[in-house]
């Protein structure tokens, strides 16, 4: 998976609670024996009509929010289902962070997996940042090392992460391979069950 | 004897491969059940770097999500068919035993587990589908997965796995008559909301927990994700051993007996400390509905859409109802339905189908309902024909279908139209799940067979004593 440290993007406020996985990509694309190209259906039913056509309730369609990478979010982001599609889609139309009060657990390491950095920030502070990034101009700027997210106007917000999860984002590692590392105690592991 | 433990910490304690300061454990996997779709991206990453399955013995297959219903023979829908094909490759290449379409162990990967004996107490259980808390009903450890996750698992056959929080779901009382697990798992949820077993492994106990069957308990563990726990499982006892004897992948003879008593052993201690309890009492339970877009959703068969004034998050809840095209404080059985649902992975099994034909017995379905039975496996659907349980479904209107995950998700051909209203046994009411623009209520398969008859929803209890209003 890619690294990632800092980021700087336009924020798209996404002010509902509970977005679940059906909501992110619904199942009728999670058909593809790929792991790429979902991008097109990231919320597919929010923003495209019966017909196809680009819906106008949905505010991610507004042009003002076009190139957007930051998505803020209400509560249990990613709830519902275990479909990795679900990051799969959002990193592929270009998000990169998303902040939330609160993540589903599967989701939250399906994301980690794929390199996605989800930073979870309390209500109030994303209210803020929800109003600010209305007309589509407000940017954020990510900084994984320091733990540090800086407005336009040069106002510090830290939050936190777990180290662990912090040291995988910054180093991209593959868990695989850093699993196989420890080969031995797998096998050590079958070997005492068998006994 | 030492500190009393929660059957959660007593696997969780078997299964540590490796433990280090500050990181997730690294947890070893008993049983890793594959289906079509969110296992191929899984192989090809396996493939491209050159790795093995570690365990294939370890490891079985099944086609459940995107299978037809009727007609299997011909699948139409060829990017579906290319994942089937896909996995059909992939089973073959890495040497893992498939339950393939015409299979007679082919069925819903939740279904099929614990039906052949692969789910058994104390395993450590992993599938790329947030259901597969279904088989805690075992006292497993069992969650689903993501596809990197599921790579992961075939190519070492552990996980890595922050150790959960505990929290114990505590029922008190009995359930009335015509009261379901069903009911039970949506009163819980619709008490304490979609996110309060977020980062807990929950475990149900209490006598109304135990006093239900097997497959009672699946249809409860199986919900455990709704309430956003990964896991949720219920400690083994004598229900849980007697379902296990004889079934094909469960030890034979006196190996059976020594392995019985060592999952009795799982059981929580007496004394042991969660981190968290809640408390639900389980007489106060009446048949549930649900109204909105998410499991929480949820009211008694009585009650009535919630009123904007009286809610917190009044945004989500207009919402919610706009999509389901229902006013506030409307009466639940004012709501008419024109598709029904029997199926699912919540409650697709033998029992569930029993119950539900119990109540269509000798009636009719109401004109301009759609109505399906889904088995959840292949081998329900035998056993049910055997019964003739078919034969009352069809005889009442309904249509009789083969085995698979159907309009819970509508992956295959089988999905609610926009606008359309269905009566659903399956475990997930969100927007689209079941079509686009589809409205979704969840209820037992008793109340959505009363729910067939009616065309609307009615308290299955008056119905089944024939006073209805």
């Amino acid at each position: 998976m890619e690294a990632i440290n800092k980021h700087k993007g336009k924020v798209f406020p996404l002010n509902r609670t509970n977005i679940d996985t059906d909501q992110i990509i619904p199942k009728q694309f999670l058909k593809r024996i790929e792991r790429t190209g979902f991008g097109q259906f990231l919320f597919y039913n929010w923003r495209f009509d019966n017909d196809g056509g680009l819906r106008d309730d949905f505010e991610l369609n507004h042009p003002r929010f076009e190139g957007s990478s930051v998505l803020l979010a209400g509560e249990n982001f990613g709830c519902g289902s275990s479909r990795e599609h679900a990051p799969w889609s959002l990193l592929d139309y270009g998000f990169k962070v998303i902040i939330a009060p609160s993540f589903a657990d599967i989701f939250y390491n399906n994301a980690l997996k794929n390199g996605m950095l989800l930073i979870k920030m309390d209500e109030k502070q994303i209210s803020e940042w929800m109003n600010q990034a209305e007309d589509g101009t407000f940017i954020l700027k990510v900084n994984l090392e320091k733990q540090e997210i800086t407005d336009d106007e040069g106002t510090v917000v830290t939050f936190d992460i777990p180290a662990y999860h912090k040291e995988k984002l910054l180093n991209g590692w593959d868990d695989i391979a850093l699993t196989l590392q420890l080969k031995d105690r797998i096998e050590e592991y079958e070997n005492s069950k068998l006994a | 004897m030492g500190k009393p433990k929660t059957i959660i910490e007593k696997i969780w304690e078997k299964h540590v491969v490796h433990q280090e300061e500050g990181k997730p454990d690294l947890l070893y996997i008993d049983q890793h059940l594959v289906h079509e779709v969110t296992s191929p991206q899984a192989f090809e990453g396996l493939r491209l770097s050159g790795r093995k399955v570690r365990r294939p013995d370890l490891t079985y297959a099944t086609m459940d999500h995107n299978v037809p219903t009727k007609n299997r023979d011909n699948v139409k829908d060829e990017i579906a068919r290319k994942q089937m094909e896909t996995l059909r490759e992939n089973c073959k290449e890495f040497g893992i035993k498939l339950a393939d379409i015409f299979h007679p162990d082919q069925g819903i990967v939740h279904v099929i587990g614990p039906q052949l004996g692969l789910t058994q107490p104390g395993k450590t259980i992993v599938c790329g589908d947030s259901h597969t808390s279904t088989h805690g009903a075992f006292g497993a450890l069992a969650f689903g997965i993501g596809t990197s996750e599921v790579e992961h698992v075939l190519a070492t056959q552990t996980i890595w796995q922050e150790r959960p929080k505990t929290l114990n779901v505590k029922v008190e009382g009995d359930l009335g008559p015509g009261v379901t697990a069903k009911d039970l798992i949506l009163a819980i949820i619709a008490k304490f909301g979609v996110r309060f077993g977020t980062g807990y492994v929950m475990e149900y106990t209490g006598d109304a927990v135990h006093q239900l069957s097997m497959e009672g308990r699946m249809t409860i563990c199986n919900m455990s994700i709704e309430a956003g726990a990964r896991a949720g499982l219920i400690s083994p006892d004598e229900t849980t051993v007697e379902y296990l004897r004889g079934r094909e992948y469960v030890p034979k003879g006196e190996a059976f007996e020594k392995a019985a008593k060592e999952w009795l052993a799982l059981a929580t201690d007496e004394g042991a400390e969660y981190d968290e309890t809640v408390v639900i009492n389980a007489a106060e339970v009446e048949p549930q509905v649900s109204w909105g877009t998410n499991p929480s959703m949820c009211v008694p068969i009585g009650g009535t859409t919630p009123s904007l004034d009286e809610v917190e998050h009044k945004e989500d809840v207009r919402r919610a109802l706009e999509y389901m095209g229902l006013e506030e404080k409307q009466p639940i059985t004012s709501i008419d339905i024109d598709h029904v649902f029997i199926g699912s992975c919540t409650n697709s099994r033998l029992s569930d189908l029993q119950k539900a034909a119990a109540i269509v017995d000798g009636k009719r379905v109401k004109y301009g309902v759609k109505a399906i039975v889904v088995p959840g496996s292949f081998s329900v659907k035998l056993e049910a024909e055997k019964l003739g349980i078919d034969k009352v479904f069809t005889d009442a209107g309904f249509e009789w279908r083969d085995s698979g995950c159907s309009m819970c998700l509508g992956m295959n051909d089988d999905i609610v139209p926009p606008g359309g209203r269905c009566a659903s046994t399956s475990n997930r009411n969100f927007e689209g799940r079941q079509g686009n623009g589809a409205r979704t209520h969840l209820v037992s398969p008793e109340m959505a067979a009363a729910a067939a008859i009616e065309g609307r929803f009615v308290d299955v209890r008056k119905f089944t004593a024939g006073v209805l209003n």
